[in-house]
């Protein structure tokens, strides 16, 4: 395959990213889809809507957050350096907040006055529930009953912050099932709602609209770590689900030769065990909740569920710029076991003082696995995308089944 | 197209003066045998028209009753080769009652679209539903085409003038009114509503249109068969199924002629 002059060019005008990406929805719902496309497309080149996004994020949010040097962690790995960028320092505690404040203002912008949302680790429940708050709007929230039990204090959050927690209880009862509940609520409600949609998956406009909400992360990186440094990183790392939190990071690098970036999948109890939520590294090309990506499926074309110990990864898919940015070779995707992310989480927690979400020890347990062998003068930045105080039971039960 | 088997029911129809009916059932639900003895059992209690549910497992644009069909139907081994196994047999006694197979586009692309719609059309399969398959993304046309298939679009509330043209442009057979905002077997429009609906599409194809979500009763059949060419009715018979399994989730032997009755009184009711 010939390299493009470009990664970040994408998708074209029907969403597509090479052959993934799209707009695989019910015709009930395409009228909508063109709309909130019409309404981004406005909204994103009106310096009014940028500027009050820009404030919102400021004053808000919290950003810029920061380019954190983890000089503990990188005397005892002994190699790379690393930093941490600080998206748990947002508002909320995660990444999610960057690209739901967005989506509100636009949903605000489109007149619409109900938005709902799927969560899995309930981050972007919790995030969507903020600014609905915020805004005065209604919140419906659909959460997999599994996902319920095993992230209380989000379910928490989210009910003190005035939304509804609709437990779906269909197929696994996890982030996929959430999805095709909200994507039946938004085609009976076609009128008044907004489906607030937390990753960078679904059908176009949402895998850009979210990657460019996102790509804050990546921005400040740059422009900091050329503060800091003088120059680029060496190496990204970041977690991924659907891949919100990494195309973020990674967007605005995609065109810098010599930036290596690496994306860390969930490979749950071992990919083959078959109890995994590794979409790339062990699926293959399908149509889901509107776009082409790689899923976990079966050979009939029916979704396998996916596990992971991180209930922001357990997802059978992947957003379609990941797809193909994995197939072009641009961007590395490997995969990180529920017990090194256990180990990665206690480690930082214990090194830093810093709790990170189990979806960002995914990242930080690869950086266990690589930072070593790399020079002293090696930059290594991973996005910190949550922090952990939501895991701590799943943690704590976790080391006691393991005896440790 | 002319000379298809759902272009010949519609005229049938036409020259009959009535409104057809369309039976909607997932295939394999809840096992094979029940299935195709139901299926088989179609046309003699009114059916005119037959879609056939393929199994899919996340059938986001369906209702509690037809995605718990597609899940026992999994559950007992049912796929995308099996589907078409039944289509074969039902052949075997009926050349002329079209069946439509409907569901999602994976299970398809997983299958090879373009050794799909051959072996399709091989085991006598007149026309394909593919609910996320919106005329924008036009893959799969090519492959329905050269197959001798024909591509049967769906059309919804909020499918508006400016998008209907786009419809009719690629749809083949007849269209399919989805008649309410809304997921399978949940809420009815009025027939008022559904009935302007109706007019407006008229004005962009001279296709069949047939309305289907939310009509359960023959009652409803009736009023609707008074200006669409078809009525579709499927969570209604699907639930006859899961009212007749026993605790085990099997079929009662009173299944099949559950979904029959119901069949028959729907038919009943277009014809009175």
């Amino acid at each position: 395959m010939t390299k493009p002059n470009t990664y970040q060019r994408g998708p074209d005008s029907d969403g597509h990213f090479g052959i993934y990406g799209g707009r695989y929805v019910a015709e009930t719902l395409m009228p909508l889809i063109l709309d909130v496309e019409r309404a981004y497309d406005e909204a994103r080149n009106d310096p009014a809507f940028r500027a009050e996004l820009g404030s919102y994020l400021t004053s808000y949010v919290g950003r810029p957050t920061p380019l954190y040097l983890a000089e503990r962690l990188t005397e005892q790995l002994g190699g790379a350096r690393i930093y941490f960028k600080r998206e748990d320092l947002n508002h909320t505690g995660a990444h999610k907040i960057n690209n739901c404040m967005g989506q509100i203002l636009l949903a605000k912008r489109m007149g619409k006055r109900r938005i709902i949302a799927e969560t899995g680790a309930g981050q972007h429940g919790v995030a969507t529930a903020t600014v609905c708050a915020l805004f005065g709007l209604e919140c419906v929230v659909y959460m997999g009953e599994v996902d319920i039990e095993r992230q209380a204090p989000n379910v928490f959050r989210m009910k003190m912050l005035g939304a509804e927690v609709r437990p779906v209880t269909s197929g696994s009862g996890t982030l996929k099932d959430a999805m095709n509940d909200a994507l039946r609520d938004w085609v009976a409600r076609v009128e008044d709602t907004y489906y607030l949609i937390g990753t960078v998956a679904g059908p176009h406009p949402y895998p850009t609209m979210v990657r460019d909400y996102q790509s804050v992360i990546g921005e400040e990186t740059k422009a900091q770590i050329n503060e800091i440094e003088g120059r680029n990183p060496d190496t990204l790392l970041a977690c991924i689900g659907g891949g919100s939190n990494a195309i973020g990071m990674f967007h605005p690098f995609l065109d810098d030769d010599g930036v290596r970036i690496i994306a860390v999948e969930a490979s749950g109890e071992g990919i083959e065990t078959g109890r995994h939520a590794a979409s790339l590294t062990a699926g293959k090309p399908g149509v889901l909740h509107g776009n082409r990506t790689y899923l976990l499926q079966d050979g009939d074309g029916q979704i396998t569920e996916a596990h992971s110990i991180s209930a922001g990864l357990d997802y059978p898919g992947i957003g379609p710029e990941h797809a193909w940015l994995h197939d072009i070779g641009r961007v590395e995707y490997v995969s990180i076991r529920d017990d090194e992310a256990v180990d990665a989480f206690q480690l930082c927690t214990e090194a830093e003082g810093i709790i990170p979400a189990l979806e960002s020890a995914h990242a930080v347990a690869h950086a266990v696995k690589i930072a070593p062998g790399l020079a002293p003068d090696h930059l290594m930045v991973i996005n910190m995308s949550g922090r952990g105080d939501k895991d701590l039971e799943s943690v704590g039960a976790y080391l006691k089944a393991r005896g440790s | 197209m002319s000379g298809t088997r759902i272009s010949a029911r519609f005229d049938r129809l036409k020259s009959e003066n009535r409104s057809g009916l369309v039976t909607f059932i997932t295939a394999g639900d809840p096992d094979r045998g029940t299935s195709q003895s139901i299926l088989d059992a179609l046309p003699g209690a009114g059916a005119d028209l037959i879609e056939l549910g393929m199994p899919f497992s996340d059938p986001m644009a369906d209702g509690p009753a037809i995605q718990a069909a597609s899940l026992r139907a999994l559950e007992n081994g049912a796929n995308m080769k099996q589907t078409l196994e039944m289509v074969a047999s039902f052949r075997k006694n009926d050349a002329q009652t079209p069946v439509i197979l409907m569901g999602y586009y994976n299970p398809i692309y997983a299958y090879g679209p373009e050794k799909f719609m051959a072996d399709a059309k091989s085991a006598g399969v007149d026309g394909l539903i593919v609910v996320d398959l919106p005329p924008e993304e036009t893959e799969l046309q090519q492959p329905v085409k050269a197959a001798g298939l024909d591509f049967i679009y769906l059309t919804a509330p909020t499918t508006g003038d400016d998008r209907l043209p786009l419809v009719a442009e690629h749809a083949g057979g007849f269209i399919y009114h989805v008649s309410i905002t809304g997921i399978t077997g949940t809420k009815s429009a009025s027939a008022g509503a559904v009935e302007t609906a109706v007019e407006r599409i008229r004005r962009h194809t001279g296709l069949p249109i047939a309305v289907g979500f939310g009509i359960r009763t023959p009652a409803q059949a009736a009023e609707i068969g008074r200006f669409a060419n078809a009525v579709v009715v499927g969570s209604a018979l699907v639930s006859r199924i899961e009212e007749n399994l026993n605790g085990g989730g099997a079929a009662s032997g009173a299944c099949r002629d559950a979904v029959l009755g119901l069949v028959r009184d729907l038919a009943g009711g277009l014809k009175s």
